[in-house]
């Protein structure tokens, strides 16, 4: 890989990423509150200005991302318990609308969508034609009530589909037309840790409005020139003194509330130096190699390219689709056979990607504390435990041959 | 395909329902561009033209569950050049292998008044149990996107590419929520290979394992993940003896389960 420009040395420790287009708002500018009936009005203006609007909403009992048409496709009132291999929904004694934790879906579903169209190739009279620009126009999506660690996410994964010389062409297309309006979390779920990631609960940036929702309504804080438009638009007043003091405590009680505090001070060389540790092995023999954990992380991007031809050999078709480093197909190279053969090995792969050589590659770790990969694994395997057991046996090495394949 | 004219395609029947060759039927359009494509010279259940061979693809659908059948399967494929099976039945005994579990003679006296006129094996197997095949298509029935595909990649002098991965990284695709870890349903989708679209998953049902087994796939894992979900080893193990039961894997790890009889 191309290491970027701006690539820090492994082992420092993560900072919070900037946004790659300036930041429009100055210091001075005023934070503002937003009743039940300005925000109603926000998503309207956001669907008026032509964005397909995006938002946390029930469906198969979990909150997913999806199109959003007003307030009432929100989650208004539902709570949820996460824990390893298990998510369930509950009511709440209120009615907020972002009174959860994120179910499976981040921005990635959108701007990285889990299969996209690349080419069509057709022959008519026998001259063949390439269309590369196979689906139309890019869609400009607005989102609504993504969290602090979900537009890290993105700023991780612009630097993948764009940091490098070959920009993705696809993807900034998207990207560069989309609104955030996120959401500082109140309520983290129990698998978050944000706070040892260093990306989370407070939204820091990213975002064209960040808001945080208390008693009454939401407090609002501007991130762009077009984020202050909307609130305009929208009628939001300036906040009171109270309000915003209300909406500090309510994200500080959040950190406060979230327990899973793992010591990741040098995981990076910690992992580089275990290739070869036991516990890898023990992990695989309870792994599914399913690739769920890779499908729901925010940052995850490998992808496969497929083609496909009509039976009349008339038209064919080049598109990418969501893959994983588990499955043992995506680890075949030229001549045929595996690279990383063991579910050992693919285990192996995905944390050590996640936790070290991302940051060789992009310059920062590829994880953002989400917790994603903990609750939506149905094994029920916790990262955080697995990443804990190899720091506990450092060193300790296994005696088998086939998993001593070097990582980097 | 053979020099001249259309390759010449052939689809056959063995122990079997029928529902993977109305998948073919069923295509509409696709059917007619095939039906252009190729040379459809043996396919009893579309046409009564019925040519000996040589075929250049042959499609087979069914599982190997009498003695004529082993015959036949024999002599199609000295008959053809590539050589296709489709189905859970013909890729893995089908649901039809439960017998292969039992005494097959006890069943058969227990179903039916005269069972010495039955000309039958004791199992019912995979096609490829017995012949090479060229490509196996998992499903119950086949998924027509896959066999059409499979076709066409064929007929572009291209070797169809058929993805091993679980049923997991479809339903992930289409993002519908997690039927284990919402419902604690028992799902057989981390095991089975993809290629359905995720169909049960989309209407909120557990995956019954209908494709058979994903690539290497971790079957004694998620039988203790149905344990803590709370089914006993002998509902976990049925969860698993059902379609595709007699495959190699799902095979071995029910033997795991319940020593052999
Ligand atoms: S590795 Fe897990 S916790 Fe980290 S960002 Fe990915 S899904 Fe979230
Ligand atoms: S190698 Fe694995 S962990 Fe890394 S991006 Fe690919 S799928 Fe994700
Ligand atoms: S860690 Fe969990 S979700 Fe990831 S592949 Fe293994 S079993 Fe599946």
């Amino acid at each position: 890989m191309v290491p970027l420009a701006s690539c820090r040395k492994a082992g420092e420790p993560a900072t919070f990423l900037r946004e790659h287009r300036e930041r429009k708002s100055e210091g001075t500018e005023p934070v503002r509150f937003m009743d039940r009936p300005a925000f109603g009005r926000l998503l309207a203006e956001l669907a008026r200005r032509g964005y397909a609007v995006i938002g946390p909403t029930l469906r198969g009992g979990a909150i997913v991302l999806d199109h959003v048409e007003g307030l009432e496709d929100l989650p208004r009132g539902l709570g949820s318990r996460h824990g390893p291999g298990v998510y369930s929904l509950l009511r709440r004694d209120d009615d907020r609308l972002f009174g959860q934790a994120p179910g499976p879906d981040s921005a990635k579903r959108f701007l990285f969508p889990p299969r996209e169209r690349l080419a069509t190739v057709s022959r008519p009279g026998g001259r063949l034609t390439v269309d590369r620009a196979a689906d139309g126009e890019p869609p400009r999506y607005a989102f609504v009530g993504l969290r602090a660690c979900d537009l890290q996410a993105v700023l991780i994964q612009d630097r993948v589909f764009l940091g490098g010389p070959y920009r993705d062409e696809p993807y900034e297309a998207r990207r560069d037309g989309a609104f955030f309006l996120a959401a500082n979390c109140t309520d983290p779920g129990q698998t978050c840790f944000c706070t040892s990631t260093g990306t989370g609960p407070w939204c820091r940036a990213g975002f064209d409005v960040a808001v945080t929702e208390i008693d009454g309504g939401m407090v609002a804080e501007v991130g762009t020139a077009e984020g202050r438009e909307v609130l305009d638009a929208a009628g939001a007043r300036e906040a009171s003194p109270d309000e915003i003091a209300a909406s500090d405590r309510a994200v500080r009680q959040a950190a406060d509330r979230i327990d899973r505090r793992p010591d990741l001070r040098g995981i990076g060389e910690v992992l580089y130096r275990n290739a070869g540790n036991p516990v890898w092995d023990e992990i695989a023999e309870r792994c599914l190699a399913c690739g769920n954990c890779t499908a729901v992380c925010p940052t995850c991007f490998c992808h496969d390219v497929v083609d496909t031809a009509s039976i009349t050999g008339q038209e064919a078709e080049r598109s990418r689709e969501w893959a994983s480093c588990f499955s043992e197909e995506f680890t075949h190279v030229a001549g045929g056979s595996p690279i990383r053969a063991s579910g050992a090995s693919r285990y192996r792969q995905w944390l050590t990607h996640k936790f070290a050589s991302w940051r060789d590659q992009f310059g920062v770790p590829g994880c953002v504390g989400c917790g994603r990969c903990v609750t939506w694994c149905p094994a029920g395997i916790d990262i955080l435990e697995v990443l804990a057991a190899i720091r506990a046996r450092d060193g300790e090495r296994d005696h088998d041959e086939r998993h001593r394949t070097a990582v980097r | 395909m053979s020099g001249g004219g259309r390759p010449r395609l052939a689809v056959f029947k063995l122990a079997s329902c029928d529902g993977c060759q109305l998948q073919l039927l069923d295509a509409e359009e696709a059917l007619l561009d095939l039906a252009g494509a190729v040379d459809i010279v043996h396919f009893p259940e579309a046409t009564s033209r019925s040519e000996a061979g040589p075929y250049d693809v042959t499609l087979i659908e069914g599982s190997v569950s009498t003695p004529s059948q082993l015959d036949e399967v024999r002599e199609i494929r000295e008959r053809s050049r590539f050589l296709v099976t489709m189905g859970a039945c013909a890729t893995s005994g089908g649901v039809q292998a439960l017998r292969n579990w039992a005494d097959a003679g006890e069943l058969a006296r227990a179903v039916y008044p005269s069972p010495e006129l039955l000309r039958s094996l004791e199992t019912s197997t995979a096609v490829s149990d017995h012949v090479r095949v060229d490509l196996e298509l998992p499903g119950c029935p086949v998924d027509r996107g896959q066999l059409l595909g499979a076709l066409a990649a064929l007929l572009a002098g291209t070797v169809p590419r058929l993805s091993s991965a679980p049923v997991c990284a479809e339903c992930k695709r289409r993002g519908y929520a997690c039927v284990m870890v919402v419902r604690g349903e028992p799902c057989l989708g981390p095991v089975t290979r993809t290629g359905c679209g995720a169909l049960c998953p989309a209407f909120g049902r557990a995956c019954y394992g209908c494709f058979g087994p994903s690539r290497t796939p971790n079957v004694a894992s998620l039988l203790d993940r149905f344990a803590v979900l709370g089914l006993t080893r002998d509902e976990a193990a049925r969860k698993l003896r059902l379609i595709t039961s007699w495959s190699p894997e799902f095979r071995a790890a029910l033997r795991e389960e319940v020593p052999a009889r």
